[in-house]
């Protein structure tokens, strides 16, 4: 054919978007407002594309079970993971985490494992949200 | 009497070029569209990742290695995995072996479908690279349900895997599987029988099989060529010995070798149509068992610290094959690393390749043997004293202008 891609084209023209418009179908003119709006409920957000059972996201940590054995730490491929020594606990500075979950993986008391929380753009890379402990 | 003296240009390009993994430099020599010559520079930008590895431990080197390339983000960990394999006599499991098949294949139709979509931006034809992203997004839907991300797999381990693939999974596997042959078609008819295609990529950028040979091309740059070359084949390793494979080379569909873009495009949309059957052929291989052979990482490690040798680990990345050397010295970390990806033996034939092609061809010359290649360089181009700079939006112009003209 001449141009092969021309019907792929026109059948395209009406079709549904192949993107899912998450968090909004259209782009609010006040994100701020935005949040608020969602926050008091007056809003929905459009949802996302459902997350896989094993998804690798934001780490979460069960500190009454952890031994402070540091085995984390020596896996950890970013030095995500700071030990602190009085407590014996340690503390994970998610900007620097490669969600690669090798500290799930070594635990011996299985403390640590991976949430399906993937929303963790931040400004500040030392904020609560990015830092588990 | 006063003779014209005729000079040629001086078109610099590069070395900056951030969707190349190793950014490079470009001079071409230029009389008015065509180029005469081309000299190319490399080494620009080191990220001393090899130094990196040597404060790490080789479990920490996966994650690393992971990091060299985004599109490539399974092979290099795995060919560094091969050569620790091999230093520590590590003995993987059969099971382990054809999940390591499956992986590899997954992510080589991702990057082969993402290149044929660069490849049809590179000629400005982006209708084309919305349907071809639009399939690999099933992929990359795929890639997660598997190994739990998108991009960074962290599949990796020393002696196997990380995650199973068990038959509970196997539909989803089978789903993507028919969904990506049903794809197949509409690719292979907008790719190979459009008339745009055929005119920006039959006989241009043609690298000949004496010139693949002599420049050690790798890959399906190489075997667009002719030239029957694929570490699958020749040095089987994981399972791909058990498997039904063979060399991809143009002349299987078409009857003939040019060795043009064309020709590379071919190539890779038949390694996607082997990539399926390869996964299929495991699904139904695949013996019970498990998954690696140490699992207790604290073991290992304790282990691969007493360890003393070097290793190499080489296989068949989607560009070609990609050699990693590793050396031990019964340490915690690493003592030496040394990775030598598939683009370095690209590099040179784009000498042969570019020569006689016009301006506008650079784009897609380029980006023909490798896929992350698209053309953000920067042109200085300085005559008279003037200097004007041809930026990436104009050369992907001249390239659009091409197409165009060439319809009228
Ligand atoms: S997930 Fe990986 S990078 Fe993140 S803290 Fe654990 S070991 Fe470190
Ligand atoms: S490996 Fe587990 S138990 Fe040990 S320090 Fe880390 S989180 Fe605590």
């Amino acid at each position: 054919m001449r141009f092969s891609m021309l019907p792929q084209v026109f059948v395209q023209m009406f079709k549904k978007p192949f993107t899912n418009k998450f968090p909004a179908k259209y782009t609010p003119s006040s994100t701020t407002k935005f949040v608020e709006k969602i926050q008091n409920g007056t809003v929905t957000i459009h949802p996302p594309v459902p997350i896989p059972e094993h998804f690798r996201g934001k780490i979460r940590y069960d500190k009454d079970k952890c031994i402070g054995c540091k085995l984390c730490i020596k896996v950890c491929p970013s030095e995500a993971i700071e030990f602190k020594e009085e407590e014996k606990k340690i503390k994970i500075f998610l900007a620097r985490c490669t969600f690669c979950s090798q500290c799930n993986d070594i635990c011996p008391v299985s403390c640590l494992s991976m949430s399906d929380d993937f929303l963790l753009a931040d400004t500040d890379k030392y904020s609560k949200n990015l830092i588990v402990e | 009497m006063s003779q014209t003296i005729k000079t040629t240009f001086q078109l610099p390009i590069g070395p900056i070029h951030p969707a190349l993994k190793e950014p490079v430099a470009f001079e071409f020599e230029i009389d008015g569209e065509q180029i005469i010559d081309v000299n190319v520079t490399l080494g620009h930008v080191h990220r001393a990742i090899e130094w990196a590895a040597r404060k790490r431990n080789p479990i920490q080197v996966l994650y690393l290695a992971e990091r060299i390339c985004g599109i490539c983000s399974y092979c290099h960990p795995m060919a560094f995995a091969l050569a620790v394999e091999r230093i520590a006599d590590v003995e993987v499991p059969e099971h382990a072996q054809f999940l390591r098949v499956i992986h590899a294949e997954i992510e080589r139709m991702c990057s082969h479908i993402l290149w044929a979509g660069v490849a049809a931006h590179e000629i400005g034809f982006d209708s084309v690279l919305f349907l071809t992203w639009e399939i690999r997004e099933k992929l990359l839907d795929l890639t997660e349900y598997l190994v739990g991300n998108r991009v960074t797999k962290a599949i990796t381990m020393i002696g196997g895997v990380r995650r199973d693939i068990t038959p509970e999974m196997y539909p989803k596997i089978k789903e993507t599987l028919q969904y990506l042959k049903d794809s197949f078609e509409k690719l292979r008819r907008v790719y190979l029988e459009d008339k745009t295609f055929k005119m920006r990529t039959k006989g241009c950028g043609i690298l000949t099989k004496e010139e693949a040979l002599k420049l050690v091309a790798a890959g399906p740059t190489t075997r667009a060529s002719g030239v029957k070359k694929d570490v699958r084949v020749d040095q089987s390793y994981f399972a791909y010995c058990d498997l039904d494979i063979d060399y991809m080379t143009p002349d299987i569909l078409t009857g003939e070798v040019n060795g043009d873009v064309y020709d590379r495009i071919i190539v890779r949309l038949l390694e996607v149509k082997q990539s399926i059957s390869l996964i299929e052929q495991c699904l139904e291989q695949m013996p019970p068992g498990p998954i690696v052979s140490e699992p207790k990482i604290a073991k290992l490690l304790a282990k691969l610290k007493k360890v003393d040798g070097e290793g190499i680990g080489r296989m068949e990345a989607p560009r070609g094959e990609v050699f990693h050397y590793v050396k031990l010295n019964a340490n915690e970390y690493i003592y030496a690393w040394k990775v030598r990806a598939p683009t370095y033996n690209n590099i040179m034939p784009w000498i042969p390749m570019l020569k006689n092609q016009q301006i506008a061809d650079i784009p897609i010359v380029a980006a023909s043997t490798d896929p992350c290649m698209s053309c953000t360089n920067r042109i200085i181009m300085i005559e008279d004293k003037k200097t004007f700079i041809l930026g990436k939006e104009e050369l992907h112009q001249r390239s659009i202008q091409k197409t165009r003209r060439l319809h009228l």
